[in-house]
């Protein structure tokens, strides 16, 4: 079979399943007696199993296999959660993302896992021994007949069938246990049986029987006219097979082993319903998870379904192509609107009109898709933050909020790794050591805050801690000795301006460099990608009580609104974002201070930029001009002034690459297509202020 | 025995050039070009290709032939190559013509002052004609782009 138009699937949903496993395992940590979320991480790691075997990762099929059977265990209250097996769990969900991480980059998926599923068993081995006893007491008392979780529409039929005087079996088959192929035995099982009957329902699926995804035993309903002893010796007749259980079924007992099975838990004395049944063998090692618990996760799975997040997956090629259409769109919607305004008649402008306010809707809608909730980044750091502190030996907690705040994919698929350095940099250099704590009377665990939210059209997330703080004279000293700053200039910085000397390149504040942070190469990355997206950081911090690292981001890099201007004959877009003020200025107000020119703004000096000898724009110079408009743009806390020919208007425009093949121009960060279907060049202001 | 290949032929002055087809996406008549600063003197600015914006160089300038200005005959060639479009701005393009490439000798060192390394070879088409064919990867190389900008500064 091909199975690679699976692959993408099976990438996806098992990524969903580690991440649902690596959360629920954290939340079970703190709650190591919540047999409820034992049995999800069970049915997560069970369908995992499940789907690695389809797709043929034996290793992958393998580790789950072994984890489910821990869990098992951990479920049916045979063994304690303890902290060894909490970090044996946690060993083998890293081996099995990096099995899926190798899949995913086309790799086969093959890893050693030997030495983890050695301690996975010796962990089961070992409860063996300790409850062996209460064990053996739970299977012995009348080997049940397993129930199988029935919807409403088999139950009928099942009740229906027997009322028309047909036979309702219920019938167990178990295989040998050197059984070789195991699905082809079901499979000729099924087949005797449809050849005098009809099989109602099957645990496990039916799929899952012909993958051979079961262990030894499987058991289904079944409507037939013959009797049950002629169906008994059918079976039997083939191959391998150890044992089959029979059980005929009137109203009374069908009713009864359904509510067993919504039940689950005691076991209904069978033995009275039974005509010719026989114990199933209970030979199975404790390795091996014992049939009649496989039973169990059916139940919850089938009826947990109840909570559909009515959602599809979707290629995101075909979002981008969805916004390149509409984008297309909007350009024609800039010409329509010109050409409506030009031509006075009124039909046009009102249809003209309405098609605007339906494609800014429409825009809102095609925006939203490719919002994704930072969730899809943050979801990992819990699992993170609690290695860090293992690795360094502290307490911390991380308060996730506003995990559900969304933002463009492209600025999400950018910003993990720069929260990953600052929570490692918080982790490590802001929280201090247990004692430390202590001694500063501060609580034992510290506490590292993520949270994200909105802020007009920005996103902020902030990671802030109660630790130590940023003492201004360690970073002075520090950055003087390493030669970013003199000891002037360091004297007359502010505060804001000492702290962000740690993204300054070549730094680090930490004495010893550790294995978490702390190279110094990790915060001016974090800042200059940051800066890439249109972003910003900033650090607010109180000595001794804690910092924040404050990160602005834009809500969306793909539309964005803009201040169009022209530049004699050209026409170029400034990102509204950047932009302070806008302006004009007299020829006599432009300053000559130490050999830049700069304008009086605002109580301050700023430099003053003229554009088009920067552009070496050929037919507007405003050295002519008696008056120049200007653009105030910032980068940060910084300004400068912009001259510039004229305004066009404020307008929304799509952001569009200027291919491959230019190398990045100073100024320049990208193109916009103009209602009249030309190219308008969008300015980079960053490029502007050094 | 060469396997046939189409090849657009179109013109710089007098000599006729050609890029097989499947390289080729559309040719279009001369429209606005955004002149782009800061960048490649040959580099003519950017198009708006049906909502995709294109770079257009000038492919006398990348050659460094004299440059001239556009005619009704100008065309804009839309290559695509090692996941790059760029637009070839040349004097005209007129014909598609089949072609073995057994015919295509290696060029001579130079060709109308146009470097080797930038030619495939040089195709000969019924008695008189040549056909200079374009090694386009060369001519897109941007490492060769950067050297050339070193000598001249």
């Amino acid at each position: 079979m091909d199975m690679n138009q699976y692959l993408t699937m099976f990438i996806d949903e098992s990524n969903d399943h580690l991440q649902s496993l690596n959360e629920n395992m954290l939340q079970l940590e703190s709650n190591p007696d919540d047999i409820g979320i034992v049995q999800i991480i069970f049915r997560s790691a069970h369908t995992l199993k499940g789907m690695a075997a389809t797709m043929g990762y034996e290793d992958l099929a393998s580790l789950t296999h072994q984890m489910e059977n821990v869990l098992d265990l951990v479920r049916n209250e045979k063994l304690k959660m303890q902290d060894y097996i909490f970090d044996t769990l946690f060993k083998s969900l890293d081996a099995l993302e990096s099995m899926v991480q190798d899949i995913t980059e086309g790799g086969d998926g093959k890893s050693d896992v030997s030495a983890i599923v050695a301690s996975l068993q010796s962990i089961v081995r070992g409860d063996d021994a300790s409850t062996g006893e209460g064990a053996a007491d739970r299977v012995n008392p009348a080997v049940p007949v397993q129930a199988i979780e029935l919807d409403e529409f088999q139950f009928s039929v099942l009740e229906q069938s027997i009322s028309e005087g047909h036979q309702v079996l219920y019938i167990q088959v178990t295989l040998r246990e050197d059984c070789q192929l195991k699905a082809v035995r079901a499979y000729m099982v099924f087949e005797a049986l449809e050849r005098s009957g009809e099989i109602v329902k099957t645990y496990p699926d039916v799929q899952e029987i012909e993958q051979g995804e079961f262990d030894r035993v499987f058991s289904l309903y079944y409507i037939t006219q013959r009797e049950a002893q002629e169906i008994d010796n059918q079976i039997k007749s083939i191959s391998e097979i150890e044992t089959t259980t029979m059980v005929v079924l009137d109203h009374e007992s069908l009713q009864q082993m359904v509510q067993e099975s919504a039940v689950t838990a005691e076991v209904v004395e069978s033995n009275n319903l039974t005509q010719a049944q026989k114990p199933v063998s209970s030979a199975e090692t404790a390795a091996k998870p014992n049939p009649s618990k496989e039973s169990k996760p059916a139940a919850p799975r089938s009826t947990g379904g109840g909570n559909p997040s009515r959602t599809i997956r979707v290629d995101i090629e075909r979002l981008d192509v969805l916004m390149n259409l509409f984008s297309e769109l909007l350009i024609d919607r800039v010409r329509l609107e010109q050409i409506a305004s030009e031509s006075n008649n009124q039909e046009l402008t009102d249809t003209v009109e309405h098609m605007s306010r339906v494609s800014s809707d429409l825009q809102n809608i095609v925006l939203k898709l490719r919002m994704v909730p930072v969730d899809t980044v943050f979801n990992r750091f819990p699992r993170m933050v609690r290695d860090l502190a293992k690795t360094l030996d502290k307490k911390i907690d991380l308060i996730i909020t506003g995990a559900e705040t969304e933002l463009d994919r492209t600025v999400i698929d950018e910003i993990g790794d720069p929260l990953v350095h600052l929570l490692r940099n918080s982790a490590d250099h802001g929280i201090e050591p247990l004692a430390e704590r202590i001694a500063a009377g501060k609580p034992e665990t510290g506490t590292v805050h993520l949270r994200a939210f909105h802020s007009g059209n920005n996103v902020f997330i902030e990671i802030e801690d109660d630790g130590r703080g940023i003492y201004r004279e360690k970073i002075l000293k520090n950055a003087i000795s390493k030669g970013v700053v003199t000891e002037a200039e360091g004297a007359s910085m502010t505060d804001e301006e000492v702290n962000q000397l740690l993204f300054a390149p070549g730094f680090s504040t930490a004495e010893k460099i550790s294995d978490v942070s702390g190279r110094g190469v990790g915060l001016d990355v974090v800042k200059s990608k940051i800066v890439a997206l249109g972003g910003n950081v900033t650090i607010y911090s109180t000595p001794g009580k804690g910092t924040n690292f404050s990160v602005q981001l834009p809500l969306t890099l793909s539309i964005i609104a803009a201040m169009l201007i022209k530049m004699g004959s050209e026409k170029y877009a400034i990102p509204l974002s950047s932009i302070v003020e806008t302006g004009v200025v007299k020829r006599r107000g432009i300053k000559q201070v130490h050999g830049s020119r700069m304008v009086q703004f605002r109580e301050s000096l700023i430099p003053i930029v003229s554009l088009s000898r920067f552009f070496d724009i050929p037919n507007y110079d405003e050295e002519a001009e008696e008056e120049t408009e200007i653009v105030v743009i910032r980068k940060g806390d910084r300004l400068a002034a912009l001259t510039i020919d004229d305004f066009i208007g404020q307008s929304e425009i799509v952001i569009k690459n200027l291919g491959n093949y230019l190398p990045a121009i100073q100024g320049i960060s990208g193109a916009t297509i103009l209602g009249d279907g030309q190219v308008a060049l969008i300015i980079d202001a960053n490029a502007f202020i050094k | 025995m060469g396997e046939e290949i189409k090849v657009i032929v179109f013109k710089l002055g007098e000599q006729e050039y050609g890029i097989e087809v499947d390289k080729v996406q559309t040719i279009e008549r001369m429209m606005p070009i955004t002149r782009v600063p800061k960048t490649y003197a040959f580099v003519k600015g950017v198009i708006n290709l049906r909502g995709v914006v294109i770079p257009v160089i000038n492919l006398r300038g990348r050659f460094g032939l004299e440059e001239i200005d556009a005619t009704d005959q100008t065309r804009i060639i839309i290559v695509a190559v090692n996941d790059m479009q760029v637009g070839f701005i040349v004097d005209s393009a007129s014909d598609v013509i089949d072609l073995n490439t057994d015919h295509i000798e290696s060029p001579p060192e130079v060709v109308g002052g146009i470097k080797a390394k930038y030619l495939r070879g040089i195709a000969k088409v019924g008695e008189e004609r040549l056909l200079v064919m374009l090694n386009l990867s060369e001519v897109l190389n941007k490492s060769e782009i950067i050297q050339l900008e070193g000598i001249e500064e």
